[in-house]
């Protein structure tokens, strides 16, 4: 029998990752309802309370004044993005407790392939999410320009990557479900509020500016940046760097982990 | 081709100051069944954890049909079908998309992979299951549909880590008795177990204990006429 891995077959798992993935999701169609509720509900209610409170001056990428519901699309977009790539993390938590992650790590594929597609399938499922919410979004009257529609996918894309990247890293060094509590309250809503999801962070350095520092450099703050200037048809070079390099940052922390040779979890009893 | 299906050759592991492992050796013949003995506790699952390399073998050497596991990964994990003790089949989805996810992450394109599906769900007896959802089998049919998992990229060695845990007898018997029917058409099987029943004399055996090989060798010439007690002598675990 033959044991070199041709393109086919790496083409083959690949696309077997993500049909699982995809039929996941499709058999939880309560995570999709969940993942679409949480930002509408920040856009028709919390958008609609702020809009009077918040004053927006014109900062780029927008040439004009814009409605507070225009300016936290983004962030929501970023926001859905966020908590799928924690969901995927979750799940290779619960995938490692039940057993079925050692079906993935036993195959004769890489493991950096391996997590990789794991990553990416989770990403366009994220995709499908935010066009979605973008869809329902028009209605409210958040219309970017069409071109705007297109350019935001390759950003999506990448943004998705990273936040994904995170959640996978992170599912890493997690043991148990029940520790996923930890990762709310210390990794979703630090990096969600900490950013300019929100508001901008000219505002936020009224406040405070050792705050807008922290704000400055949290790589969430980078993904929205990306997201809301593609969504206006402009490219934004900062959050494009710093987006990548986080991406390949915590990519090659996941790959570590997860080598038995040199992941921390492997080595202890029981670990997978 | 070698003559071994699995050779392990000095391999020890640790977790951190617990040994888990030390110095074990044993082979698993070609197309033989081989029982892996021990008690809870006894290593077996690290063992298998290394031999599916989900534990990074820091010492010794283990071939997997002649393949370094160190050095050729991939080709060593493509000849291994692996029976995990707990499940590791998707429950939310159906016996079908859980074979041709199992075998797409062996490279198999999907229309083979639904052919190979009938054809091992055939093997075992579940062929009527095709499109059930895991959630829905019974835990002998699980178990059988782990083990069709297993098969579907047409391993040359099985590795079955206490597969009969929480079934009834009449599944146990199923299960223990599928597992031998395959390797009389040219499977080896390592069967790692704690149940003495499930051995018989013409088997190879090998017993683990505290992470040490203490037998290896022919099941009968090993136990001799009374392998419970032979057990219980060689673990010191005889009252």
């Amino acid at each position: 029998m033959s044991h070199r891995l041709t393109p086919r077959m790496w083409l083959t798992a690949f696309l077997g990752i993500a049909r699982r993935e995809t039929l996941r999701f499709v058999n939880q169609r309560g995570r999709f309802l969940a993942a679409l509720v949480r930002p509408l509900v920040w856009l028709f209610i919390f958008a609609a309370g702020f809009r009077a409170v918040l004053g927006l001056s014109i900062t780029p990428p927008y040439q004009t004044y814009v409605l507070y519901e225009v300016y936290v699309t983004p962030g929501l977009c970023a926001m859905i993005q966020l908590f799928n790539g924690m969901q995927s993390s979750l799940s290779m938590v619960h995938d490692r407790e039940t057993g079925a992650m050692r079906t993935l790590l036993v195959s004769p594929f890489p493991r950096w392939f391996l997590l990789g597609a794991k990553l990416v399938a989770g990403v366009i499922v994220s995709i499908i999410q935010v066009y979605t919410f973008l869809a329902i979004a028009w209605f409210w009257d958040v219309q970017p320009p069409a071109i705007g529609y297109l350019a935001v996918l390759p950003a999506l894309f990448l943004s998705g990557l990273m936040l994904g990247a995170l959640g996978l890293f992170l599912s890493s060094a997690i043991r148990q479900l029940e520790n996923f509590a930890g990762v709310m309250n210390f990794v979703i809503f630090p990096m969600f509020f900490a950013s300019s999801a929100l508001y901008p962070l000219w505002r936020m350095n009224e406040s405070s500016p050792l705050l807008h520092d922290i704000c400055a450099a949290n790589p969430f703050t980078h993904a929205v940046e990306l997201i809301r200037f593609a969504l206006y048809g402009r490219f934004d070079l900062l959050s494009f760097l710093v987006v990548s390099g986080c991406l390949v940052l915590f990519f090659a922390g996941a790959v570590i982990m997860y080598d038995p040779a040199k992941g921390l979890w492997a080595r202890r009893k029981g670990g997978t | 081709m070698p003559q071994d299906a699995l050779s392990i050759q000095n391999v020890s592991h640790d977790f951190g100051r617990f040994q888990a492992l030390k110095d074990v050796s044993l082979t698993v013949p070609r197309g033989g069944f081989t029982a892996l003995l021990g008690v809870n506790g006894a290593g077996k699952t690290t063992l298998f954890s290394l031999i599916t390399r989900l534990y990074d073998n820091r010492s010794g050497r283990i071939e997997v049909a002649g393949h370094d596991l160190r050095r050729q990964p991939g080709a060593a994990l493509a000849r291994l079908g692996v029976v995990f003790q707990s499940r590791a089949l998707d429950a939310d989805l159906t016996v079908a998309q859980n074979l041709e996810y199992h075998a797409a992450l062996h490279g198999i394109p999907r229309r083979e992979a639904r052919a190979r599906s009938l054809e091992v769900l055939a093997q075992v007896d579940l062929s009527d299951r095709l499109h059930t959802r895991v959630s829905a089998l019974s835990g002998g049919q699980s178990r059988r549909a782990e083990i069709a998992r297993a098969l579907i990229h047409r391993p040359e060695i099985l590795l079955l880590d206490e597969p009969t845990v929480g079934l009834d007898v009449k599944s146990r018997t199923e299960v223990v008795a599928l597992t031998r029917e395959l390797t009389r058409g040219g499977v080896s099987a390592l069967w790692a177990t704690h149940i003495l029943d499930e051995i018989r004399p013409q088997d190879g055996l090998v017993i683990l204990h505290k992470g040490q090989v203490l037998a290896c060798g022919n099941a009968g010439a090993i136990g001799g006429e009374d392998l419970t007690a032979t057990f219980l002598r060689l673990t010191g675990e005889a009252a």
